[in-house]
């Protein structure tokens, strides 16, 4: 089953899990991220332990006019991908609410970068006629709350996107999964109070590559999320605005 | 950085103390950023080596990459947070092993260091450190200095066995040892007592690469100290002639899901699994394999074993007592234990060869007996008292990895070479960034 996976955004806890299971199973990795440093660091220690090919260079989500060479890179280097996944994202402080500056940024990573470079791996995908896209997403773009509208937002519209793109890459027989992590233990988690059932991000990226020897198109992992965000999103407006969340 | 405060405890699960704790993701952000604080892998010294209460701990686990194995010479160079459970699997398949290894694996390579840890083997080859061909040390001001027994040697043997008070480790490159298969040639010897256990510890007839010696702490009079010594190496390709000799099947772990209550374990229970046990191990007459997790790590098949003891945890003891007065002092610490009525569930004995150059290591020639003692009351530290005045009568010492309760003094009589340690300390430290519960309590770095 070895192919090869490019993971943009490899160097987050969650795309760290999502690399070394795929390297489990014998699949080649293109890992790409702003850090060249770390980079190095999670190639080498891939390939160590599961004795597969790794590769890597610079990608930024936000420099939407690197993506094309960028890419052109990639299949230069490996020749042919079976598969992409997206991993990458910015969380944002609160104060993204109250800077555009800032909610800019949150905008661009999350939605304008991952729509620029999925993009491109549609054009790719399509006339082979297989192949896989994953886009990781949140579950904070199930429905906004005050404490992180921004970047929920983001997260919202990358979901939306990835919805048309499976409808439209569905008749060239690509798949598209979008994954809606809960809470999982990682930098951006770390410390926050309020925390439960928190998953750890080898869990997540095991599930991940588990997706896609099943039928599902929306994944929630763990998988009590659907339950959850289910009472979340079927709360009527008039209550939900008085809460804090 | 995101912090987290809360109480944390080492594996004895005493002291529990509230500490703020901080996991870097990047290499680059393992540095000193609070006024005090101690680096932490695992988490698997017993007492209050990686506590800092009040203060900060930086917990080094995600920062577990391997970063070159070289297949031929045998050299590993990793993040310091990899756990040797982590590292064996690579490298047992290519037929390499850990040099010296502790009795889990479930601990960091940055901890090995730190606490110079030892293995069955340390009367042949030495404590951890001395295979270690160099660290990356991040230094109280953020730098970072490559140490070796070679390079900033002061420094390198300041940290190797140094609590992790001289700075975090952020990267070690270690030497392996070659096998030839996966698998240990084991043998077991009965003793009737505790002289009869240090003869064949003792004799070169019986001695193998690995040694060790289980002891029946329930037995008194003639049988005191009775037990198994178990003498092992790796086996060679002629012993284990199987297609893949280098393959090892991972081991099914099993969880305890909750703390026993006290009175599991008694004097009735703990002398029922000792005698079961005695007769189980000297039943095997000849020579025998089993596959190295077995044999180096029984006790890694449970996790959270440490809950056997209840909630109010244990206090592992372990002390070295020098080869000449070795036997008196074992035989007086072993009645001293029966006396007070508190069984051990676990007593092993050892043998240690040479004094390594770690000026805080806890190996010196002689034997060393660990106990696993669960705390009732604080009677048990009484005895424990007791028993670090035999160790300072018969001039040993005690095992800071394990400790929660030496006082300052005993550790200055039992560690003659700190106040070498503590210039080295205070020209890299000043300011002691680096600092412990355990630091504190022993006044290692010295009273400002």
């Amino acid at each position: 089953m070895s192919g090869n996976v490019l993971i943009l955004g490899a160097t987050s806890a969650i795309a760290r899990g999502t690399a070394t299971a795929f390297a489990a199973r014998g699949d080649n990795l293109y890992l790409a991220s702003r850090d060249l440093e770390e980079l190095k660091r999670i190639a080498a220690d891939l390939q160590i332990r599961y004795g597969v090919k790794v590769a890597y260079s610079l990608f930024d989500a936000a420099a939407t006019d690197t993506h094309t060479a960028f890419f052109a890179g990639v299949l230069n280097e490996v020749q042919e991908l079976t598969g992409v996944v997206v991993a990458f994202g910015l969380l944002g402080g609160q104060q993204a609410a109250r800077e555009f500056g800032l909610a800019e940024k949150i905008i661009a990573s999350n939605f304008t970068g991952a729509v620029s470079i999925l993009s491109i791996c549609a054009n790719y995908f399509e006339p082979l006629k297989r192949g896989f896209i994953i886009g990781i997403t949140s579950v904070a773009g199930d429905r906004g709350r005050q404490s992180n509208y921004v970047y929920g937002a983001a997260k919202g519209a990358f979901s939306l996107y990835l919805q048309g793109l499976r409808n439209r890459l569905f008749a060239s027989g690509v798949r598209v999964i979008t994954i809606k992590p809960g809470f999982v233990d990682t930098a951006m988690t770390f410390g926050l109070p309020g925390l439960f059932l928190v998953a750890s991000p080898q869990t997540i990226g095991k599930q991940i590559v588990k997706t896609l020897s099943k039928a599902a198109d929306i994944v929630y992992l763990p998988g009590f999320w659907r339950y959850i965000m289910l009472i979340i999103k079927h709360i009527p407006e008039p209550i939900f605005k008085r809460l804090k969340m | 950085m995101p912090t987290l405060t809360k109480p944390i405890s080492g594996w004895g699960r005493y002291p529990v103390e509230t500490c703020t704790l901080e996991r870097p993701e990047r290499y680059a952000d393992l540095k000193p950023a609070s006024d005090s604080l101690i680096a932490r892998g695992q988490g698997r010294s017993y007492g209050d080596a990686s506590l800092n209460e009040n203060g900060g701990v930086i917990l080094t686990e995600r920062l577990d990459r391997m970063l070159a194995l070289d297949v031929k010479q045998g050299i590993l160079h990793a993040e310091a947070g990899v756990t040797l459970a982590e590292i064996l699997p690579v490298i047992v398949k290519q037929g390499w092993f850990l040099p010296v290894t502790p009795g889990t694996k479930f601990v960091s390579l940055g901890g090995c260091i730190a606490s110079d840890v030892h293995g069955k083997n340390h009367h042949h080859v030495g404590g951890f450190g001395d295979h270690v061909l160099s660290i990356e040390l991040i230094m109280a001001d953020g730098s970072q200095k490559k140490c070796s027994a070679s390079e900033n040697a002061e420094l390198f043997w300041a940290t190797v066995g140094g609590m992790g008070l001289t700075g975090i480790i952020g990267e070690v490159t270690l030497k392996l040892i070659p096998i030839q298969t996966a698998q240990m040639m084991v043998r077991n010897q009965t003793a009737k007592n505790l002289g009869h256990l240090f003869e064949l510890l003792q004799d070169p007839a019986q001695d193998d690469r690995y040694s060790v010696a289980w002891i029946d702490c329930l037995a008194t009079g003639d049988e005191l100290g009775r037990g198994v010594a178990m003498f092992a190496h790796h086996a060679a390709s002629a012993e284990y002639t199987a297609a893949d000799p280098l393959q090892s099947k991972p081991k099914r772990s099993r969880v305890l899901p909750f703390d026993f209550p006290a009175w599991v374990l008694n004097s009735f229970s703990i002398g029922l699994f000792n005698n079961l046990y005695y007769k189980k191990e000297s039943s095997k007459k000849a020579p025998f394999l089993c596959d190295y997790d077995s044999y180096f790590y029984p006790l890694d098949t449970i996790g959270h074993w440490n809950r056997m003891y209840g909630k109010r945890g244990f206090v592992q003891y372990q002390c070295v007592i020098p080869e000449g007065t070795a036997l008196a002092g074992i035989t007086a610490l072993l009645n001293e234990l029966s006396a007070s009525r508190r069984p051990s569930f676990l007593a092993v004995l050892k043998r240690f060869g040479a004094e390594g150059k770690g000026l805080l290591s806890f190996p010196q020639p002689g034997f060393t007996l660990a106990l696993d003692l669960p705390i009732r009351d604080k009677g048990l530290f009484s005895l424990l008292d007791k028993l670090d005045h035999i160790v300072l009568q018969h001039r040993g010492r005690v095992y800071l990895a394990k400790d929660a309760r030496l006082s300052a003094e005993s550790f200055k009589t039992m560690y003659p070479r700190y106040s070498t340690w503590q210039k080295i300390k205070q020209s890299i430290d000043p300011a002691n960034r680096f600092s412990s519960s355990l630091a504190r309590r022993l006044n290692i770095e010295g009273a400002k």
